[in-house]
């Protein structure tokens, strides 16, 4: 395969801020959005990804500004998502930099927005964002997978499966599928939900919820992701990027 | 319709800048033409598509004095242009002609004075591009159809590397290195005709193929061509981290 998979950092960033403390000896400022895109570009990241959990859409304002800068400094593909609701707010991130725009709850509850912002921008734009975790209880889908919003804390009953599917059908580039049962257990991520989505969606799929160790990544590689995305690994400086890719290509995995 | 360099064709070629300078060749540049700095000017062409404050960041940050702009005298007078572009073929061909784009173009290229194509600024210069069974005519520098990709996974998206042509100078350095590429349509063949490919002048084009090319991975694609004062990538220079910045500064260098 010629297409190295994408090692993918993501910071979540609350009004501005990058929330949780990172953990980089010499840095000027860990809160600063800026400068830690350029620590992770500088260590080799392949993207960077920035997730605004911003509560008020006042503070979403401040995003815009962190875009630019991290646009002016950085020069590999930056993905933006959080509180993404209309086309209007993706020409917003995109304008000021932004390669990329995740988009979560607000296809789930009007899908169409997938296709609104696909034909203005081009699928190559969006990324569908899709929270999921295994059925428990009296919930039941085909794949065994459900949909979840807030954060995994609310179920749709949703078939995570098949609404990956719609949601490529409809437009989006690129499907990002976050482990809400792997996330923060550092134990690996959901390789069995990867493949399920894997062997029923074509555009590439980044995985996400569960990393831990460098071999977790080489096992979502091998387990169909075009990408990897980790945030409190690389955070804490439990890992490095670096690491990362060395431990993908000794087994290998094409990494750039 | 391009397909090889004629050098020296420049000077058959009408005057066309507003200021009637034609081409470097033929006429001392004007008076300031690179400004108090001696840096470069280049043009991003500003019509509507397109990651450009990037492509702009990108430019700056290898030595050239940018603008981001549709107006024609700059867009002309630059020492180099680049027509950026992302989505779809039909929409970024609309909106080049809107702002006449297309004019532009042909003029810097009939007076031998550099174009850039990025991603579909590049797709642009083939003959055509079909989307969603629909053909919209390109720019026609290049002989070609721009079609979806054949491939497991579509879009092509993130870093691969490349199969450069002997002699290459926008890849000069950075052969063997990564591009970041997000498309789903490509130039699956490139047409070397010439109806002066006797004449000892000519120049063939240096196509810069995608390392794909296989069963499993799908056909290969032109990811990137140098045709005398046309350059075009079907990547992204300017979010290639630095061997992006290696081959913008290729090119800056030479305007």
């Amino acid at each position: 395969m010629s297409v190295a998979v994408r090692v993918i950092p993501c910071l979540d960033v609350d009004a501005g801020r990058v929330v949780k403390g990172v953990n980089f000896a010499d840095l000027r400022d860990a809160g600063d959005p800026v400068e830690l895109a350029g620590r992770y570009d500088a260590e080799g990241a392949d993207e960077v990804t920035f997730l605004d959990v911003s509560a008020s859409s006042g503070e979403r304002e401040t995003m815009i500004d962190v875009v630019r800068r991290t646009a002016d400094q950085v020069f590999v593909p930056l993905t933006v998502g959080g509180g993404v609701r209309t086309a209007e707010d993706v020409d917003r991130l995109l304008r000021a930099g932004a390669d990329k725009v995740g988009v979560n709850t607000a296809a789930i509850a009007r899908p169409e927005l997938v296709s609104e912002i696909a034909d203005r921008f081009g699928s190559q734009v969006l990324v569908l964002s899709v929270d999921a975790r295994r059925t428990t209880g009296d919930v039941r889908t085909e794949s065994g997978y459900e949909v979840t919003t807030h954060g995994g804390r609310r179920g749709t009953g949703i078939d995570a499966v098949e609404w990956a599917e719609r949601a490529a059908a409809l437009g989006a580039g690129e499907i990002l599928l976050n482990s809400m049962d792997a996330d923060g257990t550092e134990s690996g991520f959901d390789l069995e939900m990867l493949a399920a989505v894997r062997g029923r969606v074509r555009v590439p799929l980044i995985a996400s919820g569960g990393a831990g160790k460098p071999e977790h990544f080489v096992e979502a590689a091998r387990a169909g992701a075009d990408a990897v995305l980790a945030a409190s690994v690389f955070h804490f400086g439990q890992l490095t990027v670096g690491q990362v890719k060395d431990a993908m290509r000794e087994a290998g995995v094409q990494v750039r | 319709m391009r397909g090889g360099d004629v050098r020296g064709q420049a000077a058959q070629v009408p005057p066309l800048l507003p200021d009637g300078g034609a081409s470097a060749e033929l006429n001392p540049r004007p008076a300031e033409p690179r400004g108090r700095a001696g840096r470069p000017s280049v043009v991003v062409l500003d019509y509507g598509f397109g990651n450009v404050r990037s492509a702009v960041r990108a430019l700056e940050r290898v030595g050239a004095r940018v603008e981001l702009t549709a107006d024609h005298t700059a867009a002309l007078g630059a020492d180099g242009l680049v027509v950026p572009g992302v989505g779809a073929f039909a929409a970024c061909m609309a909106g080049i002609r809107a702002v006449r784009g297309d004019q532009v173009v042909e003029r810097r290229l009939a007076g031998g004075r550099p174009v850039l194509g990025i991603c579909v600024g590049m797709q642009v210069m083939f003959d055509s591009g079909v989307e969603h069974g629909v053909q919209t005519d390109g720019l026609g520098q290049w002989r070609g159809v721009v079609e979806k990709l054949d491939a497991p996974v579509v879009p092509h998206m993130g870093w691969s590397t490349l199969e450069a042509p002997a002699g290459t100078r926008l890849l000069a350095g950075v052969e063997d290195e990564r591009f970041y590429f997000v498309h789903s349509y490509a130039a699956q063949s490139f047409t070397q005709g010439h109806d002066d490919a006797a004449d000892p002048r000519f120049v063939p084009p240096r196509v810069t193929w995608s390392h794909h090319g296989s069963a499993e991975h799908g056909a290969r694609f032109v990811a990137a061509v140098e045709d005398g004062p046309l350059a075009a990538t079907q990547f992204h220079p300017e979010k290639s981290g630095d061997a992006g910045a290696t081959l913008l500064e290729n090119w800056v260098r030479s305007l």
